[in-house]
């Protein structure tokens, strides 16, 4: 079947067969290996990306449900060498250790910081509860999610 | 892991979706938000020959005013339904079941409606659905009809919606002004219930009027807790009192063993969490 998405601000027009799912699609297709898979079990969220502005499992979702629709992945965030907050904030907080989850992390931010800009601590991490970390770094995480938002980072206790 | 080959469509209408269904029989899977149908294809625990997708159908996407009742359709997503300020209002305990389904991705995609004929006894939404009396609204062959939620959930993963048949919407009584609550018992935030308890309370007075308590995962299907509802009602909305009034609510269920926990464990857990349940619906 054929299906016209927009990827990155670039609309591509492909043939696929209706069961290939939107991560594969991204990354074997359109070579977008940006994006990964992590579980493909829809738990892990290192496949997410943003479907028409909202954060999706692409390894939950069909090529052809995206089709007439709008996909930013990891690889549409920066403009060219300047890096959006959320990229920024990861890479001064180190909100990283093997990097395989930050691609889904970093997406799942933000959204979150699209719907909430200045959020707690505390609906920084349910607002995450969908991405996993193998590494245990969650610490960073969060910590670099609030410094993107402008919020002064505490060291893992409660907000000024 | 991908999925089997399937044939796909997506029908601009109810009616083209009903004419897919009749042609295709149980060969056809519906797909909506697909959050619960993907994972068991790509599992390949189920192999339709046609994946019907009904996301693309403007009449069912909406949720409206329907005189004493909010209606969701079919295409409204977990995150719509958390949006929309009429169920804010007057569906506080779907609002509180809807922030505990998942994650933020999950419900961005996943539907209402989409769970509820899914029917998975550890899902959050069967239970709230059916403490709130809701109402489904399913279309077939021979047009419409209202199915209460008491008689929708017929077993694990089976529903009154026939192979030919869509539920298009559910409609649910406002329930304005009650206090609610969903206790949800997890080990990991965004996995289905051990076991979850919906409460609705009106309480006039520091006395609690009525009461409504739905459950999930206790059984193979979201049960009504009718016993701990009668007993509720004339009760303060104190601690004591309350605990008292649902001690049994595990009494007559039959919940699952597993990994999680034994059917012994759950019944326990399910008396502690219905307190606590219907205590912070009550604003205690």
């Amino acid at each position: 079947m054929n299906i016209t998405v927009k990827v990155d601000g670039t609309s591509y027009t492909d043939e696929v067969e209706p069961r290939t799912l939107l991560v594969y699609y991204l990354r074997e297709t359109l070579g977008k290996t940006g994006t990964v898979v992590g579980c493909d079990t829809s738990n892990c969220g290192a496949c997410t990306v943003l479907l028409d502005g909202r954060s999706v499992k692409s390894c939950n979702v069909l090529a052809v449900q995206a089709d007439g629709h709008e996909v930013t992945t990891i690889e549409g965030l920066a403009d060219g060498e300047t890096l959006t907050p959320v990229q920024e904030a990861f890479r001064e907080c180190h909100a990283l250790q093997c990097g395989f989850c930050t691609p889904g992390m970093i997406m799942q931010a933000t959204d979150l910081l699209a719907t909430n800009p200045s959020p707690t601590e505390d609906e920084v991490r349910v607002g995450m509860e969908g991405n996993l970390c193998r590494c245990t770094g969650y610490h960073n995480i969060v910590k670099a999610v609030l410094q993107a938002s402008g919020q002064p980072a505490s060291s893992g206790g409660e907000q000024a | 892991m991908i999925p089997p080959e399937f044939d796909y469509a997506a029908p601009g209408t109810v009616s083209e979706a009903l004419a897919l269904l009749a042609e295709h029989g149980d060969e056809a899977k519906v797909l909506a938000g697909g959050q619960s149908l993907l994972p068991v294809l790509r599992m390949r625990l189920n192999a339709p020959g046609i994946v019907i997708d009904i996301s693309r159908i403007e009449e069912i996407k909406g949720i409206t005013e329907s005189g004493d009742a909010v209606r969701i359709g079919a295409g409204a997503t977990y995150q719509d339904v958390l949006d929309s300020a009429l169920v804010s209002e007057h569906l506080g305990l779907l609002h509180k079941a809807l922030t505990e389904v998942a994650d933020a991705q999950i419900r961005h995609r996943g539907t209402v409606c989409g769970a509820l004929v899914h029917a998975d006894p550890a899902g959050d939404v069967g239970a709230p659905v059916l403490a709130l009396d809701a109402r489904m609204v399913i279309q077939g062959p021979d047009g419409e009809r209202t199915v209460d939620a008491s008689d929708f959930f017929v077993d694990l993963f089976e529903t009154a919606v026939g192979e030919d048949e869509l539920l298009t919407a559910v409609e649910i009584p406002k329930h304005t002004g009650w206090g609610a609550h969903y206790e949800k018992f997890v080990r990991v935030s965004h996995q289905w219930a051990i076991i979850g308890i919906a409460a609705a309370v009106r309480v006039e007075g520091g006395t609690i009027a009525e009461a409504k308590v739905g459950l999930t995962n206790m059984g193979s299907t979201p049960l009504r807790a009718t016993s701990v509802e009668q007993a509720l009602v004339g009760k303060e909305a104190t601690e004591d009192a309350v605990a008292e009034a649902c001690a049994q609510v595990g009494e007559g269920t039959d919940p699952p063993s597993d990994l999680n926990g034994q059917a012994d464990y759950r019944k326990h857990v399910a008396g502690v969490l219905t307190r606590r349940a219907v205590v912070a619906a009550a604003g205690g």
